[in-house]
């Protein structure tokens, strides 16, 4: 058997992470190289050159090369997309304008609403004269000599990309089809995605708004595809380019460049694959992820080994009906602004945010209002001898200047408003914490929390001690746990149909026929993918509600539980709807989807271990006066590249490297792991 | 005699300091507490008007029923006062009767569900909820009569009761209750929604409690009333001024032939108080469109505006109670005596809005907005389809948000919090229609340098044959326009027949018949325009003209000219902008598309209907409150 390796590769706003893994051995091998963002793909490449000379290998060794990105979501972010051209059915071309009525936020919030523009212009939307109905007949046939010159118009409005969204193709997409045919004809070099192909599903705002967000990154992300796929091509010619998707599945090149509407949540669901896996192997496999960044934190929770998915994605405020691993986002980060209104004198912090440029005030880059990384250095958590990115200095004056501002509005001493701004910035986190885990019915202590990002380990011990959720693990180096989750997500193909019937209208043998077929779908999707059926894993679910409800719950099965499904699955989803809501029902329950789900195998890595050194004197280089909760305290600085398994720290200390600082509290312990996570805990 | 609570543990909660940053931390909390009622509620109720519409209102008060997180202010308090029994933990009420509880819901459909919070056996705090049924039995499906005269006809009332008494469902009574309802199994999901939001609130109160310690939490609840009150002391010494302002708007009829109703506030200020007071308002409706206003949610009304006009940063809730005064005459349209009908409140509901921003616009004309979609427009359509089952619909509409000071009012959206419409292929899919059209109206919205929102147009094409209502409002009299913006485009309703007749449909009415086939174009009005049309970028009335949202013709009211493709003639432009200038006399601060009289006068010619009849006012206006027995 000849040497084969897979490789993750994380790219991110400063560094570009590459991890490659020795299939046979499950030997690792890391490398660290600055990203390069007019093209990432140059970044990406010079990293797999550096990481292979680390191996010794050529880089036509490598088998899979996988990539998380987050290119679709920065095109949102960014409003950087296709001049978008829109298909609708006639009588519903204002589908995006009325956008289901809603005024975000409370009682006359209409007054300050500002509402974005639509992705794709309502100048650039036209209707097609045809009509399907809701059971997908034909009620009236598609007019095509007037869509014709409906869309030569659109042709010399320039669109880029095209969008094809008629009421009730969930049902019947022949319509949909036949206008993409001619559109084809019309305008032959543009992208066409049509929305019972992205998401075939009821709901028609839905619907067209995600199918429109596909084709607003299709050509952008395409083109970062190909580019990829062009240099991985040339460089590792034997190299299979996957790409995460927000659901933490994997996705062909080719797949990804026609569905980036599934990519959006790319990047974090690489961080959280990185994390479950990195966590399994220090065996917690109950955890809340949390990963701080400079303007916002995302937060998941993971259940046995599995991250919680939902059916919708939001980003900026584009929400989209596409499955992705159920991570929450809230506007509080490193950079987030803390402010006092005059008329409340209630402290505020965020959501706007410094960003990176002009960045926190310590940073010294023209920022003057104070952040949450401003707190961090009033308080003394990051300490002047920490080097941020490598190089950054921290302006510590500057830092203490724009805090003073919160600490005269509030009639506080600086430490107070320092130590006010990095509990708010906490209680943030916290709420979005909760949203994910009590809020769905779980108990924090039952989970260990895992930080990472820039700003995660600064917080990480604060938020484990609000949530009772112990050991709270670091991981060493925030970026490369992203490049795990990449290497080591295993192959995931789905094959699901809608099936909506009231269980009292279908039997058994009905639904495992059904799911029999899928599986067969999903199987040879894989096997399509190089996975032969015995490496193969299957697993099944079923989405039910009660018949009238609109919501979905998704009931897990295994493949020999499909004798008796309907009266499983029901008992799981009352017992599911009681936990959530606090009440089940005694009516009808009516089946929604079926799910077939086939897994690759789970690669072997074998973890790098960090030397044995209980003693952790020798890494420490530095002392540091911090302030927590009122009380000044001296905490000594460790190097963590110096501390060794076995180490414990005691709290209060500070733990720098290169691109994080993580705080040990007072009263709480961090024990270094064979693998090098630090494992905080309160002492006894 | 008020209700009696009943507490395990009597020690006294105390009143502690709170530091500013706990106090932020147990508002997020509260804030969090709140959105996640609404989550439960919008995931596991059935109806459409609940889990698609979201036609409902959560709250959190504290121990003495101030509301401390919610949308529509406190009502408990009315509910304490009115009900004659123990409070104890575990304990649920529910009551649908507006009579019974100072107006703290306005019609039977709204369920309202209360929820003592206790910690450690003392009371703590409060949850609450009400929703909209859409059905309680009654004469018409749906329960809205338009020509109920008395509550009796208007579905089943219930009076506050222990639905759950201790933690104990009282099964025979939700029995009772759901017996007289038309879809008994959406009024009974839709029930436990509600419970479980307020039960998910109560829980986590409770945990807070817990976390900061019980005399923390109720200390921080005060404080946070407190807070609120310094800030809106501040807000209402800076915006209503000592001496006497006046407003007046109208509900367009009744559905009975009456019409129009005046509503007529006034509002000054003495001290760091404010007083509204409704006098000239007309006596009540004979009819169903009362509007029971209880007084402290007229001043949630009245404080959310003035929050969101003056300074949006301000957390609302009930602290600034007291320095308000609502002085609302019984007797009147807004104080209507038992048992006076009340379903079709939601005209009045809407225009109480249109009222404040008129009122308190007058002191400060730039931060005022238009007249809005001040109403709840309901679509109603039911009967037995081909296979004999009953299928019902209750849908609510959205039309133009008004020109504002901040800009453009949106397109067919919604004035009322977290509503959103029915999606159409949900729709098609469980009701035997198809919506033919879904669009907004051009030029509908009022024209002004920043232009109210369009109203919507909706085509329902009937698959069966059944019944419809329709009940809306704005038919006759204008949403107004304001600082030199025009009025915007009022509403109608039109039935197209299989057979190719047309019939106008009045804009309140019950069981109109419609065959398969049949088509109703149902239009919605537009917000009123903010400020000069002619001051109106043209960039923007020509980007409007491409988008289909202003035609050509339309343009003209802004004083620009434009090809068919929408490219500007600037000459022309010019030209006649300045024609209009030299025609039109000063800028009126309100343009309601004419004095009453005027549009009484071309009421026929203009929306085919005969001018209503002045309202006449029964006799039990005079009578007095409480002779009758409940």
């Amino acid at each position: 058997m000849t040497d084969s390796y897979r490789l993750g590769v994380d790219v991110g706003g400063t560094f570009t992470d590459v991890l490659l893994i020795h299939e046979q051995s499950g030997a690792l091998y890391a490398a660290k190289v600055p990203s390069t963002p007019e093209d990432s793909s140059r970044g990406v490449m010079h990293g797999v050159e550096r990481v292979c000379a680390l191996a010794g290998i050529d880089a036509s060794a490598i088998a899979h090369l996988t990539h998380g990105t987050t290119v679709a979501t920065n095109t949102i972010l960014t409003a950087s997309g296709a001049r978008v051209g829109l298909v609708t059915t006639r009588g519903h071309r204002q589908i995006l304008q009325i956008a289901r009525s809603f005024v975000p936020g409370g009682l006359g919030a209409w007054v300050v609403y500002q509402r974005s523009e639509p992705l794709a212009p309502l100048e650039l939307t036209i209707e097609a004269d045809e009509r399907i109905d809701a059971r997908g007949q034909v009620v009236q046939a598609l007019d095509e000599a007037a869509l014709r010159a409906a869309l030569t118009r659109l042709a010399r409005e320039g669109v880029e990309a095209l969008t094809v969204s008629l009421i009730n193709a969930y049902a019947n997409d022949l319509h949909e089809r036949r206008v993409r045919d001619i559109a084809r004809e019309v305008l032959p070099d543009i992208p066409i995605s049509l929305s019972s192909e992205v998401i075939p599903e009821m709901q028609e705002y839905e619907r067209t708004v995600t199918t429109v967000a596909n084709a607003y990154v299709r050509p952008r992300f395409a083109r970062y595809i190909d580019n990829l796929a062009t240099e991985v091509a040339r460089r590792a010619p034997r190299a299979k380019l996957s790409i995460l998707r927000s659901d933490g599945g994997l996705a062909s090149a080719a797949a990804a460049a026609r569905l980036p509407v599934k990519h959006l949540m790319s990047g974090p669901a690489g961080g959280v694959s990185g994390a479950i896996w990195l966590a399994g192997v220090a065996g917690h496999r109950n955890l809340l992820t949390l990963d701080m960044g400079g303007t916002s934190t995302d937060v998941a929770l993971i259940e046995d080994g599995r991250a919680r998915l939902r059916r919708e994605t939001m980003v900026g405020d584009v929400a989209v009906r596409a499955p992705s691993i159920d991570v929450r986002t809230v506007g509080a980060g490193g950079g987030s602004i803390a402010h006092v209104p005059n008329l409340t004198r209630a402290l505020r912090v965020g959501p706007q945010s410094a960003g990176a440029a002009p960045g926190p005030a310590a940073y010294g880059r023209g920022g003057e209002l104070p952040t949450v990384t401003d707190a961090n250095v009033v308080l003394g958590y990051l300490p002047t001898a920490a080097r941020l990115g490598g190089e950054m200095g921290l302006d510590v004056a500057r830092a203490r200047a724009a805090v003073q501002t919160i600490a005269d509005a509030l009639g506080l001493g600086l430490e107070a408003a320092a130590e006010g701004i990095y509990q708010i910035a906490n209680e943030h986190m916290f709420g979005a914490l909760r949203l994910v885990s009590v809020e769905q019915g779980y108990d924090p202590r039952d989970f260990a929390l895992i930080a990472f990002g820039g700003a995660g380990p600064l917080h990480a011990n604060a938020l484990g001690r609000l949530m009772g959720s112990w050991p709270v693990i670091v991981p060493p180096g925030p970026g490369v746990l992203c490049a795990y989750g990449d290497a080591t997500t295993r192959q995931r193909d789905e094959a699901s149909r809608t099936f909506i019937r009231r269980f009292h209208d279908t039997s058994a043998q009905e639904v495992a026929a059904g799911l029999a077929e899928l599986a067969e779908q999903a199987r040879a999707a894989l096997r399509a993918e190089g996975v032969d059926d015995a490496a193969q894993t299957l697993a099944y679910q079923l989405d039910l509600r009660y018949q009238g409800q609109g919501l979905m719950l998704s009931i897990d099965l295994e493949a020999d539980e499909l004798d008796d499904v309907l009266t499983l699955a029901g008992a799981r989803f009352d017992a599911l709807h009681e936990q959530l809501f606090t009440f089940a029902l005694p009516v009808a329950k009516e089946l929604v989807n079926l799910r077939a789900v086939a897994l690759g195998p789970a690669p072997t890595v074998r973890l790098p271990t960090v030397p044995v050194r209980a003693d952790v004197d020798a890494a420490r280089y530095a002392e540091q006066r911090i302030h927590v909760e009122g009380r000044a305290h001296i905490a000594p600085v460790y190097d963590r590249a110096r501390l060794g398994a076995g180490g414990v720290i005691a709290g209060p200390a500070i733990v720098t490297e290169m691109d994080a600082t993580t705080l040990v509290l007072p009263g709480h312990s961090g024990r270094v792991d064979p693998h090098g996570n630090i494992l905080i805990t309160p002492d006894a | 005699m008020p209700a009696q609570l009943i507490e395990t543990n009597t020690t006294p909660l105390a009143r502690v300091d709170v530091d500013p940053v706990t106090l932020d931390i147990i508002e997020n909390a509260l804030r969090n507490a709140r959105q996640e009622m609404d989550a439960v509620l919008f995931r596991t109720a059935m109806s459409p008007g609940i889990r698609e519409q979201h036609d409902e209102f959560p709250l959190i008060a504290n121990r003495d029923g101030k509301m401390v997180v919610g949308q529509f202010g406190s009502f408990i308090h009315g509910f304490i006062a009115a009900y004659d029994g123990t409070i104890e933990e575990g304990d649920v009420f529910l009551t649908t009767d507006p009579y019974s509880c100072q107006g703290a819901i306005s019609h039977a459909n709204d369920w309202l569900v209360l929820l003592p919070i206790y910690a450690d056996g003392r009371h703590i705090a409060w949850a609450a909820m009400f929703g909209h049924m859409t059905d309680i039995g009654g004469k018409v499906p749906g329960s809205l009569p338009t020509d109920a005269r008395q509550i009796y006809e208007e579905g089943i009332v219930v009076p506050p009761v222990k639905i759950y008494r201790r933690g104990e469902l009282q099964q025979d009574l939700l029995k009772l209750i759901l017996h007289n309802c038309r879809l008994p199994h959406w009024n009974l999901s839709d029930f436990n929604a509600i419970v479980a939001a307020c039960r998910t609130a109560g829980r986590r109160c409770a945990e807070l409690s817990r976390r900061f310690g019980d005399d923390v939490f109720h200390s921080a609840m005060d404080e946070l009333l407190a807070r609120n009150r310094r800030a809106m002391a501040e807000l209402i010494r800076n915006v209503v001024p000592t001496e006497k302002r006046s407003f007046e708007d109208y509900l367009c009829d009744d559905g009975i032939g009456m019409g129009p109703y005046r509503i007529t506030c006034s509002m000054w200020r003495e001290g760091e108080r404010v007083v509204f007071d409704f006098a000239g308002t007309d006596p009540q409706s004979q009819g169903s469109i009362n509007f029971y206003l209880n007084e402290e949610m007229f001043k949630m009304f009245c404080g959310v505006f003035m929050i969101m006009v003056f300074d949006p940063q301000i957390m609302f809730n009930d602290g600034f109670y007291d320095l308000m005064e609502v002085r609302i005459p019984p007797g009147s349209l807004l104080k209507p005596r038992h048992p006076a009908a009340l379903s079709c409140r939601t005209h009045a509901l809407g225009r109480i809005f249109d009222i404040i921003s008129g009122l308190l616009g007058q002191g400060a004309p730039n931060l005022m907005c238009a007249a809005g979609f001040s109403d709840s427009p309901h679509f109603m359509y039911s009967g037995y389809d081909r296979d004999g089952e009953w299928y019902q619909l209750y849908q609510i509409g959205f039309g133009g948000i008004p020109g504002r000071p901040l800009g453009d009012g949106a397109d067919g959206h919604s004035l009322w919090p977290s509503f959103t419409n029915v999606p159409n292929e949900f729709l098609e899919a469980y009701f035997p229609l198809r919506i033919d059209v879904y669009e907004t109206i051009a030029d509908s919205g009022g024209a002004g340098q920043h232009r109210g929102g369009n109203g919507v147009r909706v085509g329902y094409r009937f698959l069966e044959p059944g019944e419809i209502s329709v009940h809306d409002d704005r038919w006759l009299t204008y949403p107004w326009g304001v600082n030199g913006g025009a009025p915007g485009q009022r509403s109608r309703k039109l039935l197209r027949r299989a057979d190719g007749s047309e019939l106008r449909v009045p804009s309140k009415c019950d069981r109109v018949k419609v065959e398969a086939g049949d088509l109703l174009l149902f239009e919605t009005w537009g917000g009123g325009g903010w400020g000069d049309p002619l001051a109106r970028a043209l960039d923007a009335v020509a980007l409007d003209v491409r988008r289909g949202l202003v035609t050509v013709d339309g343009a003209r009211r802004y004083g620009v000219v434009l090809d068919a493709d929408g490219r500007i003639d600037h000459d022309a432009t010019e030209a006649l902008r300045a024609r209009l200038r030299d025609e039109r006399g000063p800028l009126p601060l309100f343009d309601k598309g004419g004095s009453l009289a005027e549009i009484l006068a071309r009421c026929e010619a203009e929306t085919g209907f005969p001018p209503p009849r002045p309202p006449e006012f029964g006799r039990h206006v005079a009578r007095v409150a409480g002779a009758m027995p409940r």
